[in-house]
């Protein structure tokens, strides 16, 4: 068993002509929670899908459990798959079933697990993120934050080797983001799984994870641990995690000269 | 040198074009990729029961109302014509037969667009937009085999079965206008729809029909669902296009299965 449980390596991507990553290289080691951060359109997303074998990557390669992603067939990458569970920016639940059936949804689609067993490994996740009371509720009836736990829930249904979260902080109020952040350290520890966190909340990944990588320009634009981050010079990361609005992001878009602008209109 | 502008309206009509080809090909994947991953469908066959209720009993309602309005307003003129002639008696016959063999399929089949189709595209659309599909896929669960096709075969299914309740209740419908209505003899109105609906060439064509409309819809439902861009506008301009190209869809086949129909 190696190290590392994901691996990217040279990796490039872009399309329609633009390069959105250019040489990245990234490691992922067991147990461990890594972050991905940088600024919006920066391919922190991207680089998930391209972990989870939804697109291909231009150039290089990624590496689950030393297996090459992008040359597997459907079937492998869904053997893949099955090592992974993820936690969507909003949940992504199934509006038609049930808190108990979105839980229930990867056994009974893997598994042939008997009902009894089912019922009690539901209740089990759902006591895991504090939802064991609210089973009998629809999706639709769930609050942000409430979807974003049964969705962690329905994440580690299979208990995965690796759990993916996509901007689990956004859009929650600060008891919610509390919860989850506690939940993804304590999960991670406590199932001994590996999580990868794509994130733009500075206070909330600085806190959990073990290691953080900075993306930007479609580079690796700088990487270490929390502490290590913190006290680093480097523009863009000191930009970053003071939340300073100039500097190597700029404030303004690109644009022509102001002044000619105002005074160059034409009727 | 020709001025860029002139070839605009040229290239216009080649990107419409080329996107419309492209997306005949990419419905013609899908219907494929659901005919190969339809296995589940049919083992889990509940998935597929549960689509049939949402798409067959739900549109009961407006199915019934339809058919029995359309079987009146078939008596009420059919009666007007055929007293010209002396013909009233064949009102049944006249009532059944545009029923069974154009009207029960066709407007079966528009309804079916306009109720199940678009319901269908919204909820795969919302599905798509909402990355329920993304989910499923990350679970290593197939949409196509666990979404689009139990709904496709529910569809199928469906279909036929609308379309022959159709034929009854407008049957039923243009019995109590020409009967108890107008005065033509029930013994008359009964005998003659007996003697004169064939049951191939008649019936069993109608239900073909039913057949092949349910695919068209359906597939043409899914498929808007599948490649609405995932907003509220995509998924709402995805809506819009279900019902037009399915009611196209639905009379342009139509004319073509009866010309093979007469034909043989």
């Amino acid at each position: 068993m190696t190290q590392n449980i994901v691996e990217i390596d040279n990796l490039s991507f872009g399309y329609k002509g633009r390069m959105l990553h250019q040489g990245i290289n990234m490691v992922f080691p067991r147990g461990k929670v890594v972050a991905i951060m940088g600024g919006s359109g920066s391919g922190k997303t991207t680089l998930l899908r391209l972990i989870g074998g939804q697109i291909k990557p231009t150039k290089g390669e990624v590496r689950v459990d030393n297996q090459v992603v992008h040359t597997q067939t459907r079937e492998g990458i869904y053997q893949l798959r099955r090592k992974m569970g993820m936690l969507f920016q909003h949940g992504a639940l199934f509006t038609d079933l049930s808190v108990y059936e979105n839980v229930a949804f990867p056994m009974r689609e893997h598994t042939d697990f008997p009902e009894s067993m089912i019922h009690d490994l539901v209740l089990m996740k759902l006591h895991a993120v504090g939802l064991r009371g609210a089973h009998q509720l629809m999706a639709t009836e769930l609050s942000g934050g409430m979807a974003r736990r049964v969705a962690l829930a329905r994440a580690i249904a299979l208990d995965p080797d690796i759990v993916i979260y996509d901007e689990p902080f956004a859009g929650l109020d600060p008891i919610s983001m509390g919860v989850i952040c506690d939940l993804i350290r304590t999960l991670n520890d406590a199932l001994g799984t590996t999580s990868i966190i794509v994130s733009h909340d500075v206070k909330e990944t600085f806190s959990i994870a073990d290691y953080i990588y900075f993306v930007a320009n479609g580079t690796v634009a700088a990487e270490g641990t929390p502490d290590d981050l913190i006290k680093s010079t480097l523009p863009f990361v000191h930009q970053f995690v003071h939340g300073e609005k100039d500097g190597p992001v700029p404030f303004h878009y690109a644009a022509g000269d102001y002044k000619q602008d105002l005074l160059g209109y034409e009727v | 040198m020709i001025k860029r502008s002139r070839l605009r309206p040229l290239r216009t009509l080649g990107h419409g074009f080329i996107k419309r080809i492209w997306r005949l090909g990419a419905g013609a994947r899908l219907f494929w990729l659901t005919l190969i991953s339809s296995g589940e469908s049919f083992r889990r066959f509940h998935l597929t029961i549960r689509e049939v209720y949402f798409t067959g009993v739900m549109s009961l309602i407006i199915i019934v109302v339809s058919a029995f309005f359309v079987g009146m307003v078939l008596a009420l003129q059919g009666y007007n014509t055929l007293q010209r002639y002396g013909s009233s008696e064949a009102i049944g016959v006249l009532v059944a037969l545009a029923l069974v063999r154009e009207l029960g399929p066709v407007v079966t089949a528009l309804l079916f667009a306009g109720r199940a189709g678009t319901a269908i595209t919204a909820e795969i659309g919302l599905m798509k937009a909402t990355e329920q599909l993304s989910a499923m896929e990350m679970m290593a669960v197939s949409p196509i085999s666990r979404v689009i096709a139990p709904r496709f075969w529910a569809g199928v299914i469906a279909m036929p079965v609308l379309n022959v309740l159709f034929c009854m209740v407008g049957i039923l419908g243009g019995y109590l206008v020409a009967v108890p209505l107008i005065g033509v003899d029930a013994g008359a109105f009964w005998s003659q729809m007996q003697a004169n609906v064939d049951w191939r060439l008649d019936i069993l064509n109608g239900v073909i029909k039913s057949v092949v409309f349910g695919i068209a819809c359906t597939i043409i439902a899914l498929f808007e669902g599948y490649d609405a861009p995932p907003t509220a506008e995509g998924v709402s301009r995805a809506t819009t296009r279900t019902v037009v190209t399915s009611s196209l869809v639905v009379l342009g086949l139509d004319f073509v299965l009866t010309s093979f129909m007469i034909s043989l």
